[in-house]
């Protein structure tokens, strides 16, 4: 369903990537793999659409990405590098904010619930400027607990996590790709989720 | 989700006080220090008072327009407001009446107060509050494509000023027209109308405008 064609990223007068093309169905999996400077962050944004492709075009259900905007929006979470956490705000206010703005209206007992549900429990007032690394990056991907999209774009969302959230995730992952959902994800981690189909993208 | 913006932004702020403070403060200041280095000849101060305060307004509502967006870009939030479901227009429109509300109404309530040190006729300084009243949500507007272009440059609070404060020209011109003819007595309508007129037309394209640059900025 979500389908990429001759993708080719040119950044300054280096060129990253040139005809990358992927196929991912419904509850697919696809790795994009790399070393660093390799290009697979510009790639997960020329995904999203933050950045148009020098290149080739993205599709979704048939249609460009492009043409679609905010329908495709409403059937995507992206989690980058930057989470978009607000140190002012509490862990509760964050994830509140941040999923009205991708346009999903929580409650607060979903949104502790999600909190919980990420091992944050005693953590949901405090602001976001005390929490440790790890724990931030948490509340990040809490939204995943509570959007109802299709497809997530992940960039690295297993950095400076602990093992035991490296295994919620890898749950969540799995879980969401049974149900039919797709993700896309960056990783250095050696992990295994199982998924329907599982394309591996190699970026040189 | 416009709601959830300004709501966002306010909290933000009340958690942030001391930026809302600074730019109130630095108004109050820089209006005050004229009648101490002119001295107290009151024809002269009333005649300065309507341009002194317009331009320190504007100087004040520039200072802080640095931040509208750059926290939000470096934090990853304006990433998120790209790929929000909601039009950008809405979002960037809901950010500039938050830096409205947020440094634009403290300066209109501050201003009467202001003026008494000028020596203002009461009915001058109800026209002067009612000109900033309609003048400053233009400065925000304005200002949030300036903010927009220069987003994630280098030296860009230096840029924005060049870039912004000259859109802001029609502004003061038709904001301290409107006090001086008060007190000539000729009639402040026009004037006020006018900078009415602008502030409609901002509200219609400064938006949008700001989106693009945005999107632009971002990629």
């Amino acid at each position: 369903m979500l389908h990429g064609v001759n993708l080719t990223c040119v950044r300054g007068d280096r060129r990253l990537f040139k005809e990358v093309n992927f196929t991912l169905e419904a509850g697919g999996l696809m790795q994009v793999n790399g070393p660093n400077g390799s290009g697979k962050t510009s790639l997960l944004r020329i995904l999203c659409g933050l950045t148009s492709p020098a290149f080739g075009k993205i599709t979704w259900r048939g249609e460009t990405v492009r043409a679609l905007d905010g329908q495709y929006y409403r059937d995507l979470t992206y989690i980058g590098h930057l989470t978009g956490t607000k140190d002012d705000l509490t862990a509760l206010e964050n994830l509140r904010i941040s999923s009205a703005l991708s346009g999903v209206q929580v409650t607060e007992k979903q949104a502790r619930d999600a909190l919980a549900h990420m091992g944050l429990v005693g953590r949901e007032l405090l602001p976001a400027k005390v929490l440790s690394q790890g724990q931030r990056r948490r509340v990040a991907l809490a939204r995943l607990l509570v959007c109802n999209t299709t497809l997530w774009i992940l960039d690295e969302p297993l950095a400076a996590l602990d093992v035991a959230a490296v295994k919620l995730i890898q749950d969540l992952l799995e879980q969401h790709l049974q149900e039919g959902g797709m993700v896309v994800m960056t990783t250095h981690q050696d992990i295994d989720i199982a998924a329907v189909s599982t394309v591996q993208l190699q970026l040189a | 989700m416009f709601f959830w913006v300004i709501q966002r932004d306010l909290l933000l702020a009340i958690r942030r006080r001391s930026d809302v403070l600074t730019t109130l403060f630095f108004f109050v200041i820089v209006v005050s220090l004229f009648p101490l280095s002119v001295g107290p000849e009151m024809n002269m101060l009333r005649t300065m008072a309507p341009g002194i305060v317009w331009v320190a307004a504007l100087l004040a509502s520039m200072l802080s327009l640095g931040r509208l967006f750059s926290n939000d870009y470096m934090d990853g939030t304006l990433e998120q407001m790209l790929l929000s479901p909601q039009s950008l227009s809405v979002l960037v429109l809901g950010k500039a009446l938050a830096h409205w509300l947020v440094t634009g109404v403290p300066l209109v309530l501050m201003a009467p107060i202001l003026g008494i040190q000028y020596d203002l006729p009461m009915d001058a300084l109800f026209v002067l509050t009612i000109s900033l009243l309609l003048g400053t949500p233009v400065l925000s507007l304005i200002g949030a494509i300036g903010a927009a272009l220069t987003l994630g440059l280098r030296g860009g609070g230096v840029l924005i000023s060049l870039l912004v404060l000259p859109l802001y020209i029609p502004v003061l011109i038709f904001g301290s027209g409107a006090v001086e003819a008060n007190m000539a007595g000729v009639g402040h309508d026009a004037h006020l109308s006018l900078l009415g007129a602008f502030l409609l037309v901002s509200l219609v394209f400064a938006p949008w405008a700001a989106a693009s640059s945005l999107r632009v900025s971002m990629e």
